[in-house]
C-alpha cells in the first residue's frame, strides 16, 4: 500500500514537472488573470463539442428528414417531424396517433412517472423517519437501503430477472404457499408492476439520504419544546416535521420526477420494453427510433428528444425556484 | 445478543412504534439484500441445479458415479420402495415410467425401476467453473479491461478538466468569468439524454465510434464536477496562493501543488462518483460501441442475457463479478459516499 501511494505521488510530481514549463511560457505570454482562460480551456472545449454544440445541433437535425447521419446529406423538411409526432385524433388513445408507438411511450412514462415517484417518495420517507429514529444499528440500515443504488441498471435488471422468470424462487415460493405461478415478465399488467417495482428498489436508498440530511438539519430544540408542551406523536409530525422537511421534500420530487422522465436501463434490460409495447419509456423511443432500428430516424428521434427536454426544463425551472427560495429562507 | 438489540439508548422498554420500526427494518433488509444474496448463492449452482424447479436454497447436484461399460458417469438414486429398497444405483436412461438402472458395484444387471421408486443422491457441489469458464470460455478479461480503461481514464481526465476550470472560475477575477460559470451550471438543465443524436453525429465524425474514446470524452466537462469543486475550493483563502505568488511560484505551481491538494476532500467525492458513473454507464455505451471485442461488461452482460439460449451459470457468475468492485468500494468508503451525497445531493 505505501509503495502505491508512493507510485501515486512520484507520478503526481511527474505530471507536474511535464506541464510546468509550457504553462510557465502560457503564463508570460498572456499575463495573470489572461491565464485563467488556459486553466478554462480543456473542460471549455469538451464542453463545446460535447454539449453546446450538439444542443444547437439537436435543433437542426429535428427539422431534417432521411437517415444520414451527416447533416449535409440530409434534407430539410421543416417542422415535419413535430407535425408527425403529434399527430393525433385523441391524445389519450396512442391508436388513433400516426406515431403510435410514441405516444404508448409518453402514456407509459406518464404512468410510470406517476407510480414510480408517488411510490417511492412515500417508501423513501417511512424508511427516513424510521432511520431517524435512535435505533442500534442504524448505521448498518442506512448502508443496506442505500446500496442497490450503487449497482449497476444491468446487474440490478438480471438481479429482478433471475427472481421473476417462470422457473425463479418468487413462482417456486408462490407455488409453496398454495398460489398459482404468473409469467411476470410476459404479462403486460405485470411486467409493468415490475417494471415500477424494480425501479423503487434500485433508487429508493438515495433519497432517503437526503431525506435523512433533511430530518437531521431540524433541531432537536424544536422537539423538545413540543414536547413540553405534551404534543401527540402525530402532532408533531404533521405541524413539525413535515413542514420543516418540506424544501427537502421539494427537491426530492423534483429530482425523482427529471429522473423517472429519463428511464430507460434498468427497463430496457428487464423487458426490452415488452411485451409488445407495454414498458416502452420515451427514452427507449428515442433510442429506438434513432439507433436501434433501421432506418436510423435521426429527425424524428431529435424531435421526440426536445419535446422530452422541454418537460425536463420545466421541471428544473421548479427546482431552481425552490431551492433559490429556501436559500434566501 | 438480545439485549443489545433491544436496547433504545436510555428510554427504557420498547414501545410499539420501535417494534413496527424494527419490523420494517428486518422486512426492508429481507427486500434489499435477499436478491443480490440470492444471485450470490444462484451462481456457485451447476446449469443443471439452476434448471430445478423449485429451487433450492444451497447448491446440491445429483451424485454421479462412473460405471463400468458407460462413458459417462451415470446419476446415482437410491430406491425407496420394491425389491430393493435402500439400495443406491446408478440410472442408465429412462423410458417413460421406468427407470433402467445398474448397480454400480456389479454393472451387467440391469434393474427396472418404477420412477417414483426412486429419489436422486445428492450432494453440496459448488460450482466453481462458473467462475473459470467465464475466463477459458468467454472474453471476460477483455469486457473487465474495457470497463477499467473507461473508468480509470475517464476519472482522471474528469478530475483533471473539472479542477482546473473550477481553479479558474474561483481564483481569478477576469471578464467573462460570470458568463462561463452560468453556462456551464445552466446545462445541468440539459442531461445527456437529450442530445444522443448530436453527441453522435460528433463521435463519428472524430471517428470514435467504436472507440472506447467514443465513450470517455462526452461525458468529461461534467457540470456537476466543475460547480462540486469551484464550491470547495471558494473557501480556500487566498493568502495561501499569494504567499506562494510572492516567492515566485508560477500559477501553474500554485495550483498543482496548493489548491489541487487542499481540495482533496471535494476531488475524492468527485473520484468516487465519476467512477460510479463510468463503470455503471449503459446507455451511451451501448450507442457507441457495437463490436463485442470493445464491449464493456456492462454491454456484455446485456448481450448475453438476450441470446435465446441464456446459460445462466455463466450469466449469474459475470453478474456477481461485475457487482463486486463497487461492492468491495461501498464497504470501505461507505463513510464518504454516504456523506458526498448528503452534502452536495449528486448521484
Amino acid at each position: 500500500m505505501t509503495a502505491l501511494a508512493r507510485l501515486g505521488g512520484r507520478l503526481y510530481a511527474a505530471a507536474f514537472d511535464v506541464a510546468e514549463r509550457p504553462m510557465r511560457a502560457l503564463q508570460r505570454l498572456v499575463g495573470v488573470p489572461g491565464i485563467a482562460w488556459v486553466f478554462l480551456a480543456p473542460n471549455l472545449a469538451a464542453f463545446s463539442l460535447f454539449t453546446f454544440v450538439p444542443l444547437i445541433l439537436n435543433a437542426v437535425y429535428a427539422t431534417t428528414g432521411g437517415d444520414a447521419i451527416l447533416l449535409w446529406e440530409r434534407p430539410q423538411v421543416g417542422a415535419a417531424n413535430f407535425a408527425s409526432l403529434l399527430d393525433c385524433a385523441s391524445y389519450l388513445d396512442p391508436n388513433t396517433c400516426q406515431r403510435d408507438l410514441f405516444w404508448r411511450a409518453v402514456h407509459n412514462t406518464g404512468w410510470f412517472v406517476l407510480l414510480q415517484v408517488g411510490f417511492m417518495i412515500v417508501a423513501a420517507l417511512l424508511t427516513a423517519l424510521i432511520l431517524n429514529k435512535d435505533l442500534p444499528l442504524r448505521g448498518f440500515f442506512r448502508a443496506v437501503f442505500f446500496y442497490p443504488v450503487l449497482l449497476s441498471p444491468v446487474v440490478v435488471a438480471l438481479i429482478w430477472k433471475w427472481i421473476l422468470q417462470r422457473n425463479g424462487v418468487l413462482n417456486a415460493g408462490l407455488e409453496g404457499a398454495g398460489f398459482g405461478t404468473v409469467n411476470w415478465l410476459i404479462e403486460a399488467d405485470w411486467a409493468f408492476f415490475w417494471v415500477v417495482f424494480v425501479s423503487i428498489w434500485a433508487h429508493m436508498g438515495f433519497y432517503v439520504l437526503i431525506l435523512l440530511a433533511g430530518l437531521q438539519a431540524i433541531p432537536g430544540e424544536v422537539y423538545e419544546a413540543a414536547e413540553m408542551d405534551g404534543a401527540s406523536k402525530g402532532r408533531v409530525f404533521a405541524r413539525i416535521t413535515l413542514p420543516l422537511l418540506a424544501p427537502t421534500m421539494v427537491v426530492v420530487i423534483v429530482l425523482s420526477l427529471i429522473r423517472a422522465v429519463q428511464a430507460f436501463d434498468e427497463i430496457y434490460v428487464l423487458t426490452g420494453g415488452g411485451p409488445g409495447s407495454a414498458t416502452t419509456m420515451l427514452l427507449q423511443y428515442i433510442y429506438d427510433t434513432g439507433f436501434a432500428t433501421r432506418p436510423r430516424l435521426f429527425g424524428l428521434a431529435a424531435a421526440a428528444s426536445i419535446l422530452m427536454a422541454g418537460v425536463l426544463f420545466a421541471l428544473t425551472l421548479i427546482q431552481l425556484r425552490v431551492t433559490r427560495g429556501r436559500a434566501e429562507a | 445478543m438480545a439485549g443489545f438489540l433491544t436496547r433504545t439508548r436510555g428510554r427504557g422498554r420498547l414501545d410499539l412504534t420501535d417494534w413496527l420500526a424494527w419490523g420494517y427494518l428486518i422486512l426492508g433488509t429481507l427486500l434489499m439484500l435477499g436478491p443480490v444474496l440470492w444471485l450470490a448463492a444462484s451462481s456457485f449452482k451447476t446449469e443443471a441445479a439452476l434448471q430445478e424447479y423449485p429451487p433450492t436454497l444451497l447448491p446440491l447436484a445429483t451424485r454421479t458415479v462412473a460405471v463400468e461399460g458407460y462413458d459417462e458417469p451415470l446419476p446415482l438414486y437410491t430406491v425407496t420402495a420394491g425389491e430393493y429398497e435402500g439400495r443406491a444405483l446408478a440410472q442408465v436412461r429412462r423410458i417413460g415410467l421406468v427407470a433402467q438402472m445398474v448397480d454400480p458395484e456389479a454393472p451387467e444387471a440391469q434393474i427396472d425401476v418404477n420412477i417414483a421408486d426412486r429419489v436422486p443422491l445428492r450432494e453440496v457441489a459448488v460450482a466453481t467453473e462458473n467462475y473459470t469458464e467465464l475466463f477459458s470460455r468467454f472474453d471476460f478479461l477483455r469486457y473487465f479491461w474495457n470497463s477499467t480503461f473507461i473508468t480509470v481514464v475517464a476519472t482522471i481526465l474528469t478530475v483533471l478538466f473539472n479542477s482546473m476550470a473550477a481553479f479558474a472560475l474561483s481564483k481569478y477575477r477576469f471578464h467573462g468569468r460570470t458568463v462561463v460559470f452560468l453556462l456551464i451550471i445552466s446545462t445541468l438543465m440539459i442531461p445527456p439524454t437529450v442530445n444522443l443524436v448530436p453527441i453522435f453525429l460528433v463521435v463519428s465524425q472524430l471517428g470514435l465510434v467504436n472507440s472506447p474514446w467514443g465513450v470517455i470524452w462526452p461525458a468529461i466537462a461534467t457540470p456537476t464536477g466543475v460547480f462540486l469543486l469551484r464550491q470547495y475550493m471558494l473557501t480556500i483563502p487566498d493568502d495561501l496562493l499569494d504567499a506562494a505568488r510572492m516567492d515566485h511560484a508560477s500559477e501553474w505551481r500554485v495550483y498543482w501543488r496548493i489548491v489541487l491538494p487542499l481540495s482533496a476532500p471535494a476531488i475524492a467525492v468527485l473520484v468516487i462518483f465519476s467512477m460510479m458513473w463510468r463503470w455503471n454507464e449503459f446507455l451511451w455505451p451501448l450507442i457507441v460501441l457495437n463490436r463485442a471485442e470493445e464491449f464493456t461488461l456492462q454491454l456484455a452482460l446485456n448481450s448475453f442475457q438476450g441470446e435465446l439460449q441464456t446459460a445462466w451459470s455463466s450469466l449469474l457468475a459475470m453478474t456477481v463479478l461485475t457487482l463486486l468492485p463497487i461492492t468491495l468500494v461501498f464497504l470501505f468508503l461507505q463513510r464518504y459516499i454516504t456523506q458526498g451525497i448528503a452534502q452536495s445531493g449528486v448521484k
